[in-house]
């Protein structure tokens, strides 16, 4: 218990370091860099609780993505915040009530850890019980998530679609822009170690991902974090080589259609299990075993999810990207 | 001392619901937010944890398992997020062109200005 005490108590207090360090920090770049750091430090958490999915899915997301996309927004916005304007009694005030008062709330909970807390005895031991019977994978989040939970899987995978379409409609696509020859998003040109490392490294990073998204049915994995590691080499690509050389290779507008087959692509698995005459999204309908049926419909599903998520994801950072060409471009 | 993590959960928590509501600067709001995001995952995966128990993956080996509901839900939560972050960080480029600044009390200034 000690050793695990331990090292929980040293990541805890990382993390709570690292926010007050976000806090304090005026400059907006040192905070992004935090958040950053906060992230892997909390990824790092959730394998010490278990949780390898969860972790596997924040490091790629949080500390990768979310950072690439703040930074982004930086160049557009300005690095450093006005202190001035701060209201710190009030806003003290506030969060010292709120967080009494969330503590004084925390004396009902269960002991953490207890194997007989409200929580363990629903619905978890039916799945730890029964998922291998009923779906035959080993990794039962993965048959929570595509199978028990499909319902919630496609709503999940039809938010992150529209967040996509949020983000293209806000921020648009211009076509126009890109047909300047020199993009100003390859900074890293002239710097022969990165470009020769990353060439390297982006074919094992695709495979990686391949290896993430079929192997999740068995080990930590899915469509949701090989998403954002194949969008992630993607997107070093782009950061490396430039924009135009990334458009090149990989067209915009293909991305946007393969953003909404992703989804059309679960939601068909659904309709053919509800045309063979079984609920939508029952996946024991694809084939004559039930067992059978179940590995295609997840299979199906997690390939759906994985296509939408990296569609949105490098088309998310495309545009973000080609709007801080367009703004510096303009200027040089 | 056996509600430590729940402890360090609010704290993580008052201090990006601070950053929110005390900051002026949109991007500095937005990562307060996800501060207080990813503590509410920090919450729901230390319910999931069980004394004892390994990670959700069947094995003839183990026999205690942590609960595998609370890492489903967080795992799709984490990329839902990830998503609307983008929203968020989108709209804040679209208020700096329009206004100039992403300091809250210049956009109000500017709005009343206007009115």
């Amino acid at each position: 218990m000690t050793i695990e005490f331990l090292i929980d108590i040293i990541i805890l207090g990382f993390l709570v370091i690292t926010a007050v360090g976000i806090a304090v920090s005026k400059d907006l770049f040192a905070s992004v860099m935090l958040a950053g750091i906060y992230s892997l430090l909390s990824a790092v958490f959730f394998v010490v609780m278990d949780a390898v999915d969860v972790a596997f899915t924040e490091a790629s997301v949080g500390a990768g993505i979310s950072t690439i996309l703040m930074l982004s927004t930086l160049t557009l916005t300005g690095q450093f915040e006005d202190p001035s304007r701060h209201n710190k009694i009030l806003g003290f005030v506030v969060v010292f009530i709120t967080g009494s008062l969330l503590i004084f709330g925390t004396t009902d909970m269960p002991i953490f850890g207890d194997a007989f807390a409200p929580v363990q005895l629903h619905l978890a031991p039916h799945f730890i019980e029964n998922s291998y019977a009923e779906i035959g994978l080993p990794n039962i989040v993965t048959s929570v998530l595509a199978s028990y939970r499909g319902y919630d899987t496609f709503g999940e995978t039809v938010v992150i679609f529209t967040a996509g379409i949020g983000v293209l409609s806000l921020l648009g696509f211009s076509s126009g822009s890109s047909t300047r020859l020199s993009s100003v998003i390859a900074p890293m040109s002239q710097h022969k170690i990165l470009r020769v490392v990353s060439k390297i490294l982006i074919p094992p990073i695709l495979i990686f991902a391949l290896y993430v998204q079929f192997h999740g049915d068995y080990g930590p994995g899915g469509g949701f974090q090989a998403g954002v590691i194949f969008a992630a080499a993607i997107i070093l690509y782009a950061m490396v080589f430039g924009l135009d050389t990334a458009r090149r290779v990989i067209n915009q507008s293909v991305v946007q259609v393969l953003s909404a087959l992703g989804v059309l692509l679960y939601g068909s698995v659904g309709l053919i299990s509800f045309l063979n005459g079984k609920n939508f999204l029952d996946y024991s309908a694809l084939a004559h075993d039930p067992l059978h049926g179940q590995h295609y419909g997840i299979l199906l599903v997690e390939l759906g999810v994985g296509i939408t998520v990296t569609a949105v994801m490098v088309s998310v950072f495309f545009t973000f990207a080609s709007r801080v060409d367009k703004e510096h471009g303009g200027n040089a | 001392m056996s509600q430590y993590n729940y402890w360090v959960v609010i704290i993580l928590m008052m201090i990006g619901f601070y950053i929110v509501i005390s900051h002026g600067n949109l991007v500095k709001k937005l990562i307060g937010l996800s501060i207080f995001q990813t503590s509410v995952f920090i919450l729901y995966i230390s319910m999931g944890k069980v004394t004892g128990g390994t990670a959700p993956i069947l094995d003839p080996d183990y026999t205690v398992f942590s609960n595998p509901l609370p890492h489903v839900l967080i795992l799709t939560a984490i990329v839902v997020g990830i998503a609307t972050t983008a929203v968020g960080l989108a709209l804040v480029v679209r208020i700096k062109e329009a206004y100039g600044t992403i300091e809250e009390s210049e956009i109000q200034q500017k709005d009343d200005e206007e009115c």
